[in-house]
């Protein structure tokens, strides 16, 4: 038990997908700019995340022991788009209130660099089926915690006043430095409480 | 003679006036996270030219053989195969650079540069003219890597290219090669970028500049309320569904 909440405590905040493994910058960048956007964004993502990292893991597995390991690259891609697509199209056919606030989504994040590498990390670090449903779950987790906070830095930013040279995107990125460094405080939290 | 100077021209527009990273704003990710040394970022530069050049090439190729309907699947595959390509080579030549990039390296297959030039550029144009492209596009991409990690090396460790240059008494700044100092600097050098387009006359980047790109093209139509509207991204997730009906059947 311990080690699945050290996982998921890693992934929200000592790890963070977005703010300590640049995973996901391109949303985190463009879809944060409004609250709700920023929530129902991250809601897709742990959706997806948990999904793809379902469907991953047991094919890693047939392809290790069919000696195709080297294909990996190839499959995780080409499963987590089509499986995304798939489940799209079911949600807009049976359960259109859930499509309605999720499946807008959907196509963003199919080739969104934070999924393939939650599912590419869960392989590397050598997880059980369990720990990487956690870490996969923590991870997106982390994203809508740092899509949540990034969203509030940038409706304050709009009021300010900002040195001409800096507007747009470069303050954009600076803001995001310093909501980096927050994160910057958990550092060493999850060793020193699990002694993992 | 005139197809030699548009030929130069596609070749320098990568390195300046159209930088991936620094005007068009793609492949946001490799750039802060592969920029703590320049020595990884010099692999990352190349390991992606390598891709960018070789998918580029093919997929020009194959420009008038991929139907229409399912070129991003397609175009998906191609690029694919060469990163692990790449990968299976950095492995066996390079294992050091293939501990220091680690995950980043398969993720070359979703770098928006190599999908974006393959869709904006080689999927239209002669194998040539793509080649070049992709070789301007490449060095643009290392040139901007090589410029965040220099000064984020320098300032963060104190060395270049792993070679010690301050004197003991100066210690670095450990933050710049931490995570909030590769945002930092990517903000300081893309404000530089932005002084210098303007006044040579251009525009500022834009997230929202990334047309190339399906995924920031959907990005920046949320932004303006248009979420429901995203027709690159639509057409090439049912183009997916529909090649893999197709390969089931």
């Amino acid at each position: 038990m311990k080690v699945f909440f050290a996982i998921l405590l890693t992934a929200i905040l000592t790890n963070n997908y977005i703010l300590s493994k640049f995973l996901g910058i391109c949303p985190f960048l463009g879809v944060s700019k409004k609250l709700n956007t920023a929530v129902g964004m991250s809601a897709a993502v742990i959706f997806v995340m948990l999904l793809a990292s379902a469907a991953t893991y047991p094919l890693n597995t047939f392809l290790e022991n069919h000696g195709l390991g080297y294909l990996q690259t190839i499959v995780f891609i080409l499963v987590i788009a089509a499986l995304v697509q798939l489940v799209e199209i079911v949600l807009r056919k049976y359960i259109p209130s859930l499509y309605n606030s999720l499946g807008i989504y959907l196509p963003l994040i199919t080739t969104n660099c934070a999924v393939l590498g939650v599912t590419i990390l869960n392989i590397d670090n050598g997880y059980t089926f369990a720990q990487a449903m956690t870490n996969s779950f923590g991870a997106g987790l982390g994203f809508m915690v740092a899509m949540v906070m990034f969203a509030g830095v940038r409706s304050k930013l709009e009021s300010c006043d900002i040195p001409k040279f800096l507007e747009g995107l470069p303050i954009t990125l600076v803001a995001a430095s310093l909501t980096s460094l927050s994160f910057l405080g958990f550092a060493g939290m999850v060793e020193n409480m699990f002694g993992v | 003679m005139a197809e030699k100077k548009t030929l130069r021209q596609e070749f320098t527009k990568g390195i300046i006036k159209e930088n991936p990273v620094l005007r068009l704003v793609l492949g946001t990710c490799p750039t802060l996270a592969t920029t703590t040394s320049m020595e990884s970022a010099i692999g990352m530069g190349i390991s992606a030219a390598i891709v960018l050049i070789c998918s580029n090439i093919v997929i020009s190729a194959l420009r008038k053989v991929i139907p229409q309907k399912v070129r991003i699947p397609c175009y998906i595959v191609v690029i694919a195969a060469f990163v692990t390509i790449v990968q299976m080579l950095v492995k066996a030549f390079v294992p050091t650079l293939d501990e220091q990039l680690g995950v980043y390296l398969p993720l070359i297959v979703v770098n928006c540069i190599i999908l974006g030039r393959a869709e904006a550029f080689a999927g239209k144009n002669s194998i040539i003219a793509s080649a070049v492209d992709g070789v301007g596009m490449g060095i643009g991409f290392t040139v901007a890597l090589i410029v965040m990690s220099a000064i984020r090396e320098f300032f963060g460790a104190g060395s270049l290219l792993g070679h010690s240059l301050l004197p003991e008494s100066i210690p670095p700044m450990t933050i710049f090669i931490l995570a909030p100092g590769g945002f930092f600097v990517f903000g300081l050098v893309m404000a530089c970028a932005n002084k210098l387009a303007e006044m040579g006359g251009g525009k500022k980047a834009k997230l929202g500049g990334c047309e190339a790109c399906p995924m920031a093209d959907s990005c920046t139509r949320l932004q303006n309320g248009e979420a429901c509207e995203t027709p690159a991204v639509e057409e090439t997730a049912t183009d997916v569904v529909n090649e893999v009906k197709e390969a089931a059947e």
